[in-house]
């Protein structure tokens, strides 16, 4: 075992003036939060409305036995996924999470009916019914997956973004993953490389508090995710992630930063999940009190909607939005419900693309 | 319109379970989010939430009611503005709907008419060039870096250094940095990493030091390369090729020398690749590169520096899944992939002196494997062994034996045999070595015996 360095028990002495370390390196500019129109308001409520109501119902149908296997549900974490997002540019940048990723596409704008469909195992589901909640991709709107494997989605977003510099195309990779992922070797790999190469990436840690059923605490020696990059000199921002403003305002000081050709950057969303972490999950590794206080203080939407009446927007043009966002998740089921299973030749196809 | 609360399914395994009890009462309100009930499953209790507002209007199973079947209405809960009758749920219950599936019959597996491709003809006339391993397929890279830009190799050493193995000699001089790129020494990362350029629309070439050390990154070749596109439904390819040397080497010790052929011949979703030549390594690093699919390609570090004749054509393209007829022979068939073939072409002639006329065939693809080529030779020669540098527990060998007793039963006079790696972990004691991996005596001793001249 390594010696500890010999420290003295002494109180600091006043000695030399040791002057304070310079900054070795440039920093992001402190973000501030997004000054959003009202019009901007709205869609962030839609996108976010839509979301939460379309995992309740995805919640409720897995409880009919409609949706199988596993199915994590976005709900509480909303404004991370929409306030990010809605600061990308949807022709060039590219998006990759890990298997909590219904809430991703939504904010992509993809079609709720085919991703529905998709946890329904049906054959108009986004990935043909092969794929489930955990595996949903739309090359045509840059949404790399929907990956189940923890952390892997981090490497592979590494990928995307040496694609975008190697084609010189402007494009920036946006990587989510968990506190969980956070602890992942292939991780720092990953990080290792980017600010080496300098890839256009910004890593997003979707800290929700619990990994499954352990705690940031119990599993993580740092427990403030955004210092994780220090030592590949990846500059962090710790973000309120149940604040979608301050989530976009993140955003642009992040773009501002990876589009200057300066590397990766690290922002730490700080947000939480109010269901289990899978649909089995009994969560009682956490107090219901918790999660009501979060729900109670926190909510992100409640928090949206309480902007959006200071800035003028009615209750009733509110509700208006509620009743829209209902039908269309309503609309999504009845589709998911009724469109037919593939067909049983779809078990051979894809496995390759070609034929040899 | 009122609402039916059925039971739900709580797991991916859930058929029934116990309603443990009520946590509201019938006329009470209720909010999305608020704990309507306890409900027991195998694994444990779990809390059923409400996601619907309105008023529980009638509760229909009792609290402490056990093996109550998943779909079962539960309750009915009136939303604030309902009138109406109870109307069936929009939802069938599961237990019908789970069941069709599983009752339905496989499928027949689609029969594909699939035209007999065959080696490109070579022009009568064209050079042979006496050309290493190692050189083929720097060849093969450069070519197909010259064709197309999406192209890169990269990996530990492959460009200042010109290769651990001088693979990729003389490639960064020709193509910069950009495009043969040198990564640390962090094979998961640089994998996954590959892996994602290839679903962002590169063809990235992945050169492992050994396939030793692709073990850290075998979770991106498999997971995230293999099965991307059967996952997506065909929507997302992930065309990339993973290479470098498999196999035992000299003298390095077990945890670098070992075959990972039926490792990956094992995967859907997977090419792979394992040629012997030096035509067959160039004309096939071609292809691969060129394929729309994840490949594994993996090289042999003893054949690096063999030489070979190799056409001298434009654009040498070799298919893949076609097994190649070393020599040809009557009386026995010896199906080999990559050092092996040396072997098992070695083995050949020695018997040829003892009145035994061998067929060698090398496999080159391992997956999709050339079942037809290995079937056709038996029903010829009746007689089928299998030489394979690597373990012979679940081998590419003990996989040639099940098909040929599920599809060349009747053409067998004898039983199949493998000449396989001793079953050990590979000792470093120049004796022991020897005594682990396969040689000519052992190939020699095991077609004599199914051919009666023991």
């Amino acid at each position: 075992m390594a010696k500890a360095p010999a420290r003295s028990n002494d109180a600091p002495k006043k000695a030399a003036a040791t002057p304070a370390p310079a900054p070795n390196r440039e920093m992001p500019r402190d973000p501030v939060p997004y000054d959003a129109s009202p019009e901007e308001l709205e869609k962030f409520y839609r996108d976010m409305m839509l979301i939460r109501r379309f995992e309740e119902k995805a919640g409720q149908l897995y409880g009919l036995g409609l949706i199988g296997g596993f199915c994590h549900l976005y709900i509480g974490q909303e404004a991370v996924a929409v306030g990010l997002q809605s600061a990308l540019d949807a022709d060039k940048d590219s998006v990759i999470t890990g298997y909590r990723d219904h809430g991703h596409m939504l904010a992509y704008g993809i079609d709720p009916n085919v991703i529905m469909a998709e946890l329904t195992g049906r054959a108009a589901g986004i990935s043909r019914g092969k794929g489930g909640s955990m595996h949903m991709f739309s090359v045509e709107h840059k949404f790399y997956g929907g990956h189940g494997i923890v952390g892997a989605q981090v490497a592979l977003g590494n990928g995307l973004a040496f694609a975008h510099k190697y084609r010189g195309d402007g494009g920036v990779a946006m990587a989510y993953f968990g506190d969980g992922a956070a602890n992942q070797g292939q991780v720092y790999e990953s990080f290792n490389m980017a600010e080496l190469w300098k890839l256009p990436i910004i890593f997003v840690i979707e800290n929700n508090q619990y990994a499954m059923g352990t705690s940031v605490n119990r599993a993580s020696a740092e427990d403030q995710l955004y210092r994780r990059g220090e030592s590949f000199r990846i500059p962090g921002l710790q973000i309120d992630g149940m604040d979608v403003l301050a989530v976009r305002g993140a955003a642009e000081t992040a773009l501002e930063w990876v589009r200057a050709g300066k590397g990766p950057i690290l922002l730490e969303l700080k947000t939480y999940r109010y269901r289990g972490h899978s649909m089995s999950d009994p969560a009682k590794y956490r107090s219901r009190e918790e999660v009501q206080a979060v729900r109670d203080q926190s909510d992100p939407i409640e928090h949206l909607k309480r902007l959006m009446v200071e800035a003028g927007i009615t209750e009733d043009k509110i509700k208006g939005i509620d009743k829209e966002i209902r039908q269309i998740v309503n609309e999504s089921a009845d589709f998911a419900e009724n469109a037919p299973e593939p067909e049983l030749h779809e078990l051979y196809t894809d496995v390759l693309v070609e034929q040899y | 319109m009122p609402i039916e609360l059925k039971m739900p399914a709580l797991s991916p395994t859930m058929e029934e379970g116990t309603l443990a009890k009520w946590m509201v009462k019938e006329g009470d309100v209720v909010q999305s989010g608020d704990i309507l009930a306890e409900i027991e499953t195998d694994k444990a209790t779990m809390e059923f939430e409400a996601v619907d507002e309105g008023t529980v209007e009638k509760i229909l199973i009792a609290e402490g009611s056990d093996n109550v079947k998943v779909g079962t209405v539960i309750a009915i809960i009136r939303g604030e503005d309902d009138t109406g009758e109870v109307a069936a749920s929009a939802a069938p219950a599961k237990a019908e709907a789970a069941e069709a599936p599983a009752q339905a019959a496989p499928a027949a597996k689609p029969v594909t008419a699939k035209a007999q491709v065959s080696d490109p003809a070579i022009p009568a006339g064209t050079e042979m060039v006496k050309t290493t391993v190692r050189e083929a397929l720097r060849d093969a890279m450069a070519e197909e870096m010259r064709a197309d830009d999406r192209v890169f190799v990269m990996g530990e050493e492959v460009a200042e250094y010109q290769g651990a193995y001088k693979v990729t000699q003389g490639l960064l001089q020709e193509f910069g940095p950009q495009r043969v790129v040198d990564t640390p020494i962090t094979e998961y990362g640089f994998a996954g990493l590959g892996a994602g350029a290839a679903m962002g629309g590169l063809k990235p070439v992945i050169e492992f030091m050994t396939f030793n050390f692709a073990m850290q990154a075998i979770d991106h070749i498999i997971n995230s390369a293999a099965k991307t596109n059967y996952m997506s439904g065909g929507q997302m390819r992930c065309p990339i090729v993973f290479r470098g040397p498999n196999g035992a080497a000299s003298r390095v010790g077990a945890q670098h020398s070992q075959n990972y052929a039926p490792w990956y011949a094992n995967v859907p979703g997977l090419v792979v690749i394992s040629p012997y030549d030096a035509a067959d390594a160039k004309g096939l690093m071609k292809a691969a590169i060129r394929s729309e699919d994840p490949v594994v390609f993996l090289e042999n570090e003893l054949l690096y520096g063999r030489s070979f004749d190799v056409p001298a054509m434009d654009d040498y393209v070799l298919p893949i899944g076609k097994a190649r007829i070393m020599r040809e022979g009557a009386g026995v068939t010896i199906v080999s992939y990559s050092i092996g073939v040396g072997l098992a072409l070695e083995a050949a002639e020695a018997l040829a002196a003892d009145g035994i006329d061998a067929e060698v065939i090398d496999l080159r693809t391992l997956r999709p494997l050339d079942t037809a080529t290995v079937l056709a030779s038996l029903k010829k020669t009746n007689h089928l062994v299998v030489v394979e540098e690597g373990w012979p527990v679940c081998s590419i060998a003990s996989e040639l034996a099940m098909v040929a007793m599920e599809q060349g039963f009747d053409d067998l006079d004898a039983p199949v045999v493998r000449v396989c790696n001793e079953d050990v972990p590979l000792p470093y004691a120049a004796n022991l070595e020897k005594a682990a991996v396969v040689d000519v005596p052992r190939v020699i001793a095991a077609v004599k015996s199914i051919c009666n001249r023991a």
